[in-house]
């Protein structure tokens, strides 16, 4: 009966603003995806294919931290949630040095090749890394004992869940930590050389290792969208599966759409796609017998390609100088 | 100075297909020992290592490898020499394959197919595929580089999501439906007058289903690939070289940059399509997720292990590709063997593989689960991506770049350096 009530009370508006919370947190996934892709393309010319196999190691380092090794609650008291964050730092960092560890063996060697066999590289790191971690996260999913689990609140009519605030949050704090990153030492030394490698390293800047942070933070930005991307309503409410190594296939045309080399860019492509996804699926399900059940999951690349017929370079990328 | 890799004394003798004498004795070699390759040599086996296939489970992964190759052709087309590297090859070969089903197909209540012969659906299925890529083409136009490798995943994405928005064509879910045999006739009903699917006797040999498909895929690869070469000395060929070196530089030539690399995305596609409708009808039934990401990236693994833009890349990388892990698993099986035996070694590769249970080991041969021993399968993944990864680092070139390494070297032999 009372299910019945709170259908008879969802209004039109509700259920835009329930969606709305819903977009808002897809496209924050979105956006920290691409923004790990931004800022390893910036800094080493690589597109790190690697970025969503990378996720899915953060999300299962997290349970391995939290869950299998009850790392932080075994020394420190407090509340279930400071430990989880705890624990998802040291899961961040652990991915930040597989990241560090990746650059050095893997992409170091091969600066000055075709962009091609870079990119081919990490295709193969992908593979690697998905093997690894399917069989680490095994077919029975994984817990990542999130605090708020599955957890809604109501506003007004509509029905907001927890983990949509948290993804926004996480993707906002993201975006405003690279953003003040960028004005700090390092961070100007990485503009620089994203602009001219050999006029940064004229310049006395460490150009390798730049390219070692870049890769440390794109494979910790994975890390926590991998874990984000791993709760409700995404795959299953707060476990690791397979689904999270292909989610990032998904957020490709937000980086496309955004332009390969722009921060800002990552924000606004991951929130076109997010949005567009979202608002798709809820006010088109009506027209699911011709567009075909999972329709949505398209639309993100419909859009991409629309948006790069009308700028081949995205909404924010730097055009390629065409010398002859 | 003759003999000499580089040196050419006529603009023939550059451009011939066959260059060199050492190529055409190499070729001529190569092709006496790919038609005895199914027999089984009644002297010839007795030798260690000069074994040939018979019909052996090998000669499956062979016509896998075979009709691979006919799609890494396409892909070398269009990515080594016009130098657009698509991911979306896997799309094309569906588009290929599900042309086939639809003309040659059984029809059913739930399902669409008009029976039609192979000599009609085989050439429609490349003709269609090109056609889709003519069509894409304006769109891949413009937009270039790493762009382009992710608007064609896009493709990648969209195929797959037609395919279960008519599950009339493709087959109801994950099974699929059954795809037309390999065998030639007149018309719709009549008896095959060239079967490839069924034993049965040619001349006065007794042949298998599997060696008279090897022949048949064995033909059409020699005829694409000759096709393929000649393209790239053709004027189209030279156009697509130009584009890919600097594409400026050759509009400023006129070369049509829009021609050119419509027409390398048309006939990309139409050999993925012809391959792609090959691959369905020799396995027989095919999950429409087959033809998903993962397939296109293997033919850019493809070239890059073989060594772009050359046709012998293209197809030493597939073999090598396609056949590398049967090897491992051959490998495992191997270890396993020797683990369990009292030989020299078998203490060591005890200790890498797990036989039984409650075995140490780091492989595990056994059992199929996922976790800590690696099932073989999971190691197979592993070390196709390491494999990748070796070769990108220590020989960018790839196979051809191995070749060219061992020719100089015996070309100055004994003043090698």
């Amino acid at each position: 009966m009372i299910g019945v009530l709170a259908q008879a009370s969802t209004t039109d508006f509700d259920i835009f603003v329930q969606t709305f919370f819903k977009a808002a947190a897809l496209g924050s996934l979105y956006s920290l995806l691409a923004l790990g892709f931004v800022l390893v393309y910036k800094s080493t010319q690589t597109l790190n294919f690697a970025q969503g196999a990378m996720a899915l190691v953060g999300a299962w380092f997290l349970s391995l931290v939290f869950i299998d090794w009850d790392f932080p609650a075994r020394w420190l008291p407090g509340p279930n949630w400071l430990h989880w964050i705890i624990a998802l730092l040291v899961a961040a960092a652990m991915a930040a040095v597989m990241g560090m560890a990746i650059e050095k063996y893997t992409i170091r060697p091969m600066i000055g090749q075709p962009l091609f066999s870079m990119a081919m590289i990490t295709l193969a790191l992908e593979v690697i890394l998905r093997t690894i971690s399917f069989d680490a996260v095994n077919l029975t999913t994984r817990s990542l004992g999130v605090p708020w689990g599955t957890r809604i609140f109501m506003l007004g009519g509509a029905r907001v869940a927890w983990s949509y605030i948290a993804a926004t949050v996480m993707a906002l704090l993201a975006f405003v930590a690279i953003w003040r990153f960028f004005k700090t030492r390092m961070g100007i030394a990485m503009r620089a050389t994203s602009f001219d490698q050999e006029a940064a390293m004229a310049q006395g800047i460490n150009v390798s290792r730049v390219f070692s942070i870049a890769w440390a933070s794109g494979a910790s930005i994975a890390a926590f969208a991998g874990v984000f991307a791993s709760m409700s309503p995404w795959p299953a409410g707060g476990t690791a599966n397979r689904d999270g190594a292909f989610f990032v296939f998904r957020a490709l045309p937000a980086v496309v759409l955004g332009g390969l080399d722009s921060v800002v860019g990552a924000l606004v492509g991951g929130m076109i796609i997010g949005f567009s996804e979202i608002y798709a699926g809820q006010y088109l399900s009506g027209y699911t017998a011709v567009l075909g059940v999972g329709y949505q999951q398209v639309i993100p690349y419909l859009v991409m390609l629309i948006g790069l017929l009308v700028r081949p370079y995205g909404l924010y990328g730097t055009p390629e100088v065409r010398r002859v | 100075m003759r003999g000499r890799p580089s040196l050419y004394t006529s603009y023939e003798a550059e451009a011939a297909l066959l260059p060199t004498r050492t190529r055409k004795v190499a070729l001529g070699l190569l092709l006496i020992v790919l038609v005895l390759m199914p027999f089984s040599m009644p002297v010839i086996d007795q030798i260690p290592f000069v074994r040939f296939l018979g019909d052996a489970p090998w000669l499956r992964v062979v016509n896998r490898a075979l009709i691979f190759s006919i799609a890494a052709l396409g892909l070398n087309l269009l990515a080594g020499l016009a130098g657009q590297v698509s991911l979306g090859h896997a799309f094309f070969m569906g588009v290929g394959a599900y042309t086939a089903v639809l003309m040659g197909g059984v029809s059913t209540p739930h399902l669409w197919g008009w029976g039609l012969p192979m000599w009609l659906w085989l050439p429609a299925s490349g003709v269609v595929a090109a056609v889709v890529g003519v069509m894409v083409a304006p769109a891949a136009v413009r937009v270039r580089g790493l762009y382009l490798a992710i608007a064609t995943i896009g493709l990648v994405f969209i195929g797959l999501h037609l395919s279960r928005v008519f599950p009339e064509i493709a087959g109801p879910g994950a099974l699929g439906r059954k795809w037309p045999k390999l065998q030639f006739r007149f018309w719709k009903e009549e008896e095959p007058f060239l079967d490839f699917s069924d034993n049965g006797q040619w001349l006065w040999f007794e042949v298998g289903r599997v060696q008279k498909t090897y022949f048949f895929l064995l033909a059409l690869l020699v005829l694409l690939a000759v096709a393929a070469a000649n393209l790239a000395r053709s004027r189209t060929g030279r156009s697509w070289a130009a584009i890919r070196d600097r594409d400026v530089a050759a509009e400023i030539m006129g070369v049509a940059e829009f021609r050119a690399k419509t027409t390398a995305f048309a006939i990309s596609s139409f050999y993925a399509g012809v391959a792609g409708a090959l691959l369905a009808s020799m396995v027989g039934q095919m999950n429409p997720e087959a033809w998903n990401l993962l397939l296109s990236v293997e033919f850019v693994a493809i070239l890059l292990i073989g060594g772009m833009g050359r046709v012998s890349g293209a197809i030493m990388g597939t073999f090598f590709v396609v056949l590398s892990p049967r090897f491992v698993e051959q490998f495992i099986g191997w270890t396993a063997d020797q683990a369990e035996g009292d030989g020299l070694f078998s203490g060591f590769w005890d200790l890498l593989v797990v036989v039984g249970s409650g075995d140490f080991g780091l492989i595990s041969v056994t059992q199929q689960a996922l976790g800590f021993p690696l099932p073989a399968s999971a190691l197979d993944e592993i070390i196709y991506g390491v494999l990748i990864i070796v070769f990108l680092l220590f020989e960018p070139l790839g196979l051809f770049g191995i070749w060219v390494k061992v020719r100089n070297y015996w070309k100055g032999w004994p003043f090698s350096y």
